[in-house]
């Protein structure tokens, strides 16, 4: 009751002060100042202000507080916040050991990781090979992330700071999953909520104890979290990261979902850090005074790909080849990305083991009018094209653009493009004869593009589930296949390279480009540091001044 | 009059058993719900598993039974992205909606009434070429580049006004919160109340400037004249009362128009709003929300317009609402 009335009495008073204000903005200056520190400290009385405090701005906000719910980017970038994985990816694409202080390989099938003494939870408690293997069986059942694990049988706990991963042959992989495996408190999760709920179920709809509760080892605790409006997070006191430069105590994270009045909200001061800038604004960013771009070349490819069951045309190479020499992918990346991009001739990124350094763009009219001709389609063929218009960076421009340059070889593109809500339904319907897809590899590694994008489609193995275009070609569904059983990683990078030279001969899709990544930060704010290619940003080690 | 308030509410029903059906039968056509629940790498074999546990592979009338039956016992569904019930998620968004709709009524009235009566007065005033000017200005601007216009010259550039978001917010009774309140949260407010009042400012400063003028060449005005009241009170009592009634009617319509503009306003503003939210749920996919935020804005239309018509019979005596 008092508590009530005191609350109401805080609501008069600003009433009061707001209304005096208004009348009297014009005269008495120094009432206004006097009243303006009223209020101030009013508030100062209602939010304790904290010290460092980030706001944060992107593009949306975690679906859920469950790490294990949605496999997004939201997902990833909040695990990095309140969790803390077993090794993550530093700017060079190397490991970094995190949860566990070390790892060694055993034998063809196991490794090993020693986990970091004094790790505390949220909760207090402190955490041991039962979180990891705890997490390791969650992750497993995850609808999303099981796809991940699917080579791996157990975790064995070997003592409390021990772990064996364990999978089902030899798998080069392990150090890239083990990225994934961020240890969860297992008794935070383990029993049953107030509602008689499992607390460790994963619920895709609905809501879970999981969904809205968290706890693991990572700098920041969930403090607040008004979904869709701001997450409010406070540094963990007894993060175990003690050597961290990071003095962020505090980060309200607003997710703002247009590009226009996220950039404005950073030229104007009213955030410190935001992500991601389109390029359209990089040149207004970047000259603005007082404010900082960080920009790395990306690792999401962006293709189109030819149907060939649709079109007997694209059955034959020489048409595919003509469409990629076609397709002037450098002059989309200029005049369309703002050299917000790398023009691609292949999947993977450069610093990916198959990335082959000797394929470059081939932009070639006369070739690819000569490969038409060649082709007995001289004369030109008409095809349909679909592309999202709010999926990837420019993709409605690009996709109008990429239809232009192959008039000019005679294909005539009918092109729709409509939301990505509506796009994906299509594209699992294969309704266009020339689809675009984008892909960026979980596992940041070179197979995982060709097991979605390029291998044979098949229903059983669910290898090929992007592959709108139903390319097969035997060779690349067998060299895939081995490396993912080659833990010889020289041996590896071979096989990968040959596959990417196969798809580039054959012309199996068409190349565009990868995306760039852009962020935006208050000077003093030293985000360059801390950001990374796979786009989360370890903000428990950002400094600001 | 409660014979007339019971009719209301049976339009009421009837038109929200359309919205629901015409929402219902669209929502194929919004994409697949399934998408936005799962990351890109779950096969089809496994959305279609979670399709079934949600029942969308149910046949049409099956769903649309399943929706009425919770409907009419208060459950519009539970939204796929707020996991909460559709209609919680969207009554914690009104307040901040209202707030945006007050504000820009208060623009609204505090600048229409004194330009339109001014333009009608001195029709061929400068001042109210000005206006006239700007209001045909103001309607052919839309508003979401008003709003990036005013964001760029105001947060960007002077600075003097935060570039979204709704800032702090004072706690009414019964936890309704309010940005009125509070001098950071009218500085959030500021921005968008005045580009949401923008379209529909013009509209009334052209529709009080004609009806006054109108009523300003009527005979009981002139008759005013003749007997010598104070120009004043003829311009007040006699002329702008009597040119509410039309200004009433359109008003009812407009709030409604209203609503749906704040849809781009808040999308604009990251405004915590219902037409924010709403713009949202499509992107996401989230039937159930989109099905209960037509219903609910269905809801608003129907008593605006009773509320109009109320008002109607109490400002004009010739219009009895029991009366046939």
């Amino acid at each position: 009751m008092r508590k009530e009335s005191q609350l109401y009495g805080i609501i008069v008073h600003i009433f009061y002060i707001d209304v005096n204000h208004f009348l009297e903005i014009q005269e008495l200056k120094m009432k206004k100042l006097k009243i303006s520190f009223a209020v101030l400290v009013v508030f100062a009385f209602v939010l304790p202000v904290q010290a460092k405090t980030l706001r944060l701005a992107y593009d949306a906000d975690p679906v859920s507080l469950d790490l294990h719910e949605q496999l997004s980017g939201g997902t990833l970038q909040l695990s990095h916040m309140v969790c803390d994985p077993l090794l993550r990816w530093n700017q060079d694409l190397g490991f970094d050991a995190r949860a566990a202080s070390s790892w060694e390989r055993l034998d063809e099938t196991t490794v090993r990781f020693h986990l970091r003494k004094g790790v505390k939870h949220h909760s207090g408690r402190e955490m041991t090979a039962k979180d990891v293997v705890f997490t390791f069986n969650r992750l497993k059942q995850s609808e999303d992330f099981k796809g991940i694990f699917v080579n791996f049988t157990a975790a064995n706990a070997i003592d409390d700071y021990t772990v064996d991963l364990v999978t089902d042959g030899p798998y080069p992989l392990v150090e890239h999953t083990a990225t994934y495996i961020f240890p969860l408190d297992s008794e935070f999760y383990t029993g049953q909520d107030e509602r008689g709920r499992d607390k460790g179920e994963i619920v895709k709809h609905g809501d879970s104890f999981a969904s809205v509760n968290v706890s693991c080892t990572g700098p920041f605790t969930v403090t607040s979290r008004e979904q869709g409006v701001k997450v409010v997070f406070d540094r963990f006191a007894d993060y175990w990261d003690s050597e961290s430069p990071g003095n962020v105590s505090q980060i309200i994270l607003t997710p703002i979902k247009e590009d226009p009045t996220r950039v404005a909200a950073i030229l104007a001061g009213d955030i410190d850090f935001a992500a991601p800038i389109p390029p359209i604004d990089l040149q207004r960013v970047e000259e603005t005074e007082g404010v900082d771009l960080v920009t790395m070349s990306g690792t999401r490819i962006i293709t189109f790909q030819l149907n060939q069951e649709r079109v007997p045309a694209f059955q034959d190479a020489r048409v595919r080849q003509a469409i990629v020499y076609a397709v002037n992918n450098e002059g989309i990346v200029k005049k369309i990305m703002k050299n917000f991009g790398t023009a691609a001739a292949q999947q993977s990124p450069k610093g990916y083991l198959g990335y082959n350094e000797s394929l470059k763009p081939r932009f070639d009219l006369e070739k690819a009018k000569a490969l038409m001709a060649e082709a007995g389609y001289a004369d030109g063929i008409d095809v349909t094209m679909m592309a999202p218009n709010n999926r990837y960076v420019n993709d409605a421009k690009i996709a109008e653009a990429v239809a232009g340059m192959l008039a000019k070889i005679s294909i005539r593109v009918d092109l729709t493009t409509m939301p990505k809500a509506q796009y994906w339904p299509k594209f699992d319907e294969r309704a266009a004869d020339i689809m675009m897809i984008g892909w960026h590899s979980d596992t940041e590694d070179s197979a995982n593009f060709s097991e979605f994008l390029t291998m044979t489609p098949d229903s059983d193995t669910g290898y090929g589930q992007y592959n709108s275009g139903s390319y097969s070609n035997a060779e690349v569904d067998r060299l895939v296949l081995a490396s993912a059983k080659e833990t010889d990683n020289s041996k590896r990078a071979e096989m990968l390279q040959r596959v990417e030279q196969i798809l580039h001969d054959e012309a199996a899709f068409v190349p565009l480009h990868w995306q760039d990544r852009a962020w935006a930060a208050r000077s003093g704010v030293n985000i360059a540091d801390i950001v990374n290619v796979m786009n989360f940003p370890y903000l428990g080690d950002l400094v600001m001044e | 009059m409660f014979a007339f308030l019971v009719r209301r509410l049976g339009q009421a029903i009837l038109v929200m058993l359309v919205i629901s059906i015409l929402s219902f039968s669209i929502q194929d056509e919004l994409g697949d719900p399934l998408r936005e629940l799962v990351g890109q790498s779950v096969s089809e074999e496994i959305r279609n598993q979670l399709r079934d546990e949600l029942g969308l592979n149910d046949p049409f009338l099956v769903q649309y039974w399943r929706f009425l039956k919770n409907a009419v016992q208060g459950d519009l569904g539970t939204s796929y992205f707020f996991k909460r019930p559709a209609l919680d998620v969207i009554l914690d968004k009104l307040p901040a909606t209202i707030d945006l709709v007050v504000a820009a009524t208060f623009w609204i009235i505090l600048f229409s009434v004194p330009a339109g009566m001014f333009a009608a007065i001195r029709p061929n005033h400068w001042l109210s070429k000005l206006c006239m000017g700007l209001s045909i200005l103001g309607i052919s601007i839309p508003v979401f580049l008003t709003a990036i216009f005013l964001i760029q010259i105001f947060a960007v550039n002077l600075g003097w006004f935060p570039a979204y978001g709704r800032g702090d917010t004072v706690v009414l009774f019964g936890g309704w919160e309010t940005s009125l309140l509070s001098l950071d949260g009218l500085s959030h407010l500021l921005l968008p109340s005045v580009s949401l009042a923008s379209v529909i400012l013009p509209l009334f400063v052209r529709i009080i400037r004609s009806e006054m003028m109108e009523v300003l060449e009527t005979e009981y005005v002139k008759f005013a004249w003749a007997k010598g009241l104070s120009k004043y009170r003829i311009w007040t009592v006699h002329a702008f009362k009597n040119t509410l009634l039309p200004v009433i009617t359109v008003g009812g319509v407009q709030l409604g128009i209203m609503v749906a503009y704040t849809i781009l306003t808040e999308t604009v503003f990251q405004w915590p709003g219902m037409g924010f939210m709403f713009l949202e749920a499509i992107n996401r996919v989230d039937t159930p929300l989109i099905v209960a935020y037509l219903i609910v804005v269905g809801l608003i239309f129907v008593i605006t317009n009773t509320v109009v018509d109320i008002i109607y019979g109490l400002v004009n005596p010739m219009v009895k609402l029991t009366g046939r």
